[in-house]
């Protein structure tokens, strides 16, 4: 094909006052660029004559493209006042010229605005867009607690196999990687404590530390954090799949509440797992504590339990499961919404999955400032 | 009377150059034999209708052919070369002389219909712009689009559309082979008509080989030079239409004299 391709030169014979262009070879669209440069030729050859004969008996192959330029070429020396006959052409290459016939496609009209102009667009747009953002997750939210109370008093339609089948997902499934990595923050901030506290000979407080520091802020976050990016991107991606595939649709013409179906067992399912979930993190942070203390700062379980004990109230560990459930309705939230927000292209799903993670994570870290705000307040 | 595509091998052929031959090929999943043993040739310049039932293995062969799914034996050469012991550079310019039309038009939703189009040519042609352009607009127009779907996404198209904007990106580079994957399910008659018009204008126009999976007796009827069909992990019957309608085998006798088919048989004299 490539030599074919080779011998598209086409090739002059000057006649009195015009010129006979015989073209020759492969005229398809694998000869590329080079195809365009022939095509340039025939033209410049043709400008310096009055008429012009292309010969087409030596083309073995002719495709869309090579007729498209062929009728291009045509074209231009036809505006540049050159008589242009088309001779030897094939039957088939016949209808393909006419099929391929040349025709101008009206230019895309495509506004031309200032840089400036445009970043101002943008920033005005991206402001807006959170705004209806947040009005959104409002109306949300309310369309969530109304389908709650009518679920509240019509327990029929309370779903608890789907529920017990996504806490399985959601909670069950979670709790190996949660306990693991619980367990090493646990460790590594037993590790750092008593590394650093060594110093002031305050070895002991290192337990402090671990308890009022696991059981109040760590063990909640990670384990919401690892949630939100775990479950809440799965969430995010079923639903929006759902979404394009047209499910969501037919739940709805089948007179089905989306939120009832849908949104509330997913959400619930986080709300009651979250909590059992930073209960598991709490135990495996302070047991990874207890551990590394043992081995590295060389104090005995039995001594840690007893400081623990002193150090930490039921208040404390309570701060942090307080937490949970809220946290869990935010991701959850945000999650299904994303993933109903889902529009038709893949690009739009990877687009909202990872807007739910990073939105869900952000939200997060930001209950959690407020929950510090308000225990601090009401000194608990 | 059976009658396998190598029994009546050589005669059938209009041109009598074959584009796709396969030979004893089967394909299984797990413990199932989806094709036993199945022949069949697809001659240079023809238009082969392929029929079949449902969950028959219509779509695992046309994917077998192209690649997609595993073999277990056989061979299946293309071009008159066996794909599989090409090596990769040969391989990937055998796959650019082919076209694909998916059932679900399979056009990347992230791009527009005119990008879909360039994709190819972008990808494995050396082209400017301009021409890219040009001959995007081109393959819309000849497939019966409007030059404003060009910028459209795929989300944003009716069905038909869809359909249309999938052979405009199957046949970008040219393509010398297309294969169709049900091209008209889910139109309208009229606008399945219209469709199969129009392959039969581009197969005449651009002289493609054409491999056609289909449900449609009415393609069948106006387009299909030749039709095979498959039943029991093999092809039944290969011939031009009038063959198969006087075919004997129960399943052949079902799908052409039955309520739908026998509606349309009757019109063509035997």
């Amino acid at each position: 094909m490539a030599a074919g391709a080779a011998q598209a030169l086409p090739d002059v014979s000057p006649l009195e006052g015009g010129a006979r262009l015989a073209l020759a070879g492969d005229w398809t669209l694998a000869a590329s660029r080079r195809l365009e440069q022939k095509a340039q030729e025939i033209v410049d050859f043709g400008r310096r004559s009055t008429f012009v004969t292309i010969d087409l008996s030596g083309v073995s192959r002719l495709d869309t493209a090579g007729a498209w330029l062929i009728n291009r070429s045509r074209r231009l020396l036809a505006g540049a006042n050159v008589a242009v006959v088309i001779e030897h052409a094939r039957p088939e290459h016949d209808i393909l010229l006419e099929e391929a016939a040349y025709r101008e496609f009206p230019p895309r009209a495509r506004g031309r605005i200032s840089i400036v102009a445009e970043l101002l667009s943008d920033i005005g747009r991206a402001v807006v867009s959170s705004a209806r953002e947040f009005y959104r997750g409002v109306a949300f939210l309310g369309e969530f607690v109304s389908v709650m109370a009518f679920v509240a008093t019509h327990p029929k339609h309370f779903r608890g196999t789907s529920l017990v089948a996504h806490m399985e997902l959601v909670g069950l499934r979670s709790a190996p990687i949660i306990i693991l990595i619980n367990l090493l923050v646990g460790s590594i901030v037993a590790q750092q404590g008593i590394f650093q506290l060594m110093r002031f000979g305050a070895t002991s407080y290192t337990v402090s530390l671990i308890g009022i520091l696991v059981l109040r802020e760590l063990g909640v976050l990670l384990t919401a954090i690892m949630i939100a990016g775990r479950s809440g991107s799965a969430i995010t991606a079923e639903i929006g799949s759902m979404k394009m595939r047209e499910e969501v649709d037919a739940l709805r013409v089948m007179g089905l509440s989306v939120i009832e179906v849908l949104v509330a067992p997913r959400v619930l399912a986080l709300v009651a797992s979250l909590p059992i979930l930073t209960f598991i993190a709490d135990i495996a942070a302070l047991f990874g504590g207890m551990l590394v203390s043992w081995g590295y700062g060389g104090i005995s379980p039995v001594a840690f339990t007893s400081l623990l004990r002193d150090a930490i109230g039921l208040n404390t560990f309570m701060v942090g499961i307080i937490k949970a459930p809220f946290m869990a309705l935010v991701i959850g939230l945000i999650a299904t919404m994303d993933g109903l927000a889902t529009l038709g292209s893949a690009e739009s799903l990877g687009r909202q999955v990872t807007s739910s993670v990073v939105k869900s994570i952000f939200m997060v870290i930001v209950l959690d400032g407020l929950f510090a705000v308000f225990f601090a307040s009401i000194h608990y | 009377m059976t009658f396998s595509e190598r029994d009546g091998s050589g005669a059938i052929g209009p041109h009598g150059d074959v584009t796709i031959s396969v030979r004893d090929l089967v394909v299984g999943f797990g413990d199932k034999l989806v094709m036993k043993g199945l022949d069949l040739d697809v001659y240079r310049g023809e238009v082969l209708g392929f029929v079949g039932g449902s969950g028959q293995g219509k779509s695992v062969l046309t994917r077998a052919i192209l690649g997609l799914v595993p073999t277990r034996g056989g061979s299946i050469r293309i071009f008159g070369k066996n794909r599989d012991s090409l090596p990769p550079a040969e391989r990937r310019a055998l796959e650019q002389r082919w076209g694909v039309l998916f059932q679900n038009g399979a056009l990347f939703s992230g791009l527009t219909v005119k990008q879909n189009i360039q994709m190819p040519m972008r990808e494995t042609r050396d082209l400017s712009p301009r021409l890219m352009d040009e001959l995007a607009m081109l393959k819309i127009e000849l497939v019966g689009l409007k030059p404003d779907a060009a910028d459209k996404f795929p989300s944003e198209l009716s069905g038909g559309m869809v359909k249309r904007a999938a052979l405009a990106r199957a046949l970008a580079l040219d393509p010398e082979l297309v294969f169709l994957d049900e091209p008209t399910s889910g139109l309208d008659p009229i606008g399945a008509a219209e469709f199969d018009e129009l392959i039969a204008t581009l197969q005449k126009t651009l002289g493609l080989t054409v491999f056609m999976v289909t449900h449609d007796l009415d393609s069948l009827y106006s387009i299909c030079d030749r039709v095979a069909a498959l039943a029991e992990g093999k092809v039944i019957a290969a011939g031009p239409l009038e063959t198969l309608l006087q075919s004997d085998h129960p399943w052949l006798k079902a799908y052409f004299h039955g309520v739908r088919g026998g509606r349309l048989a009757a019109t063509i004299p035997d």
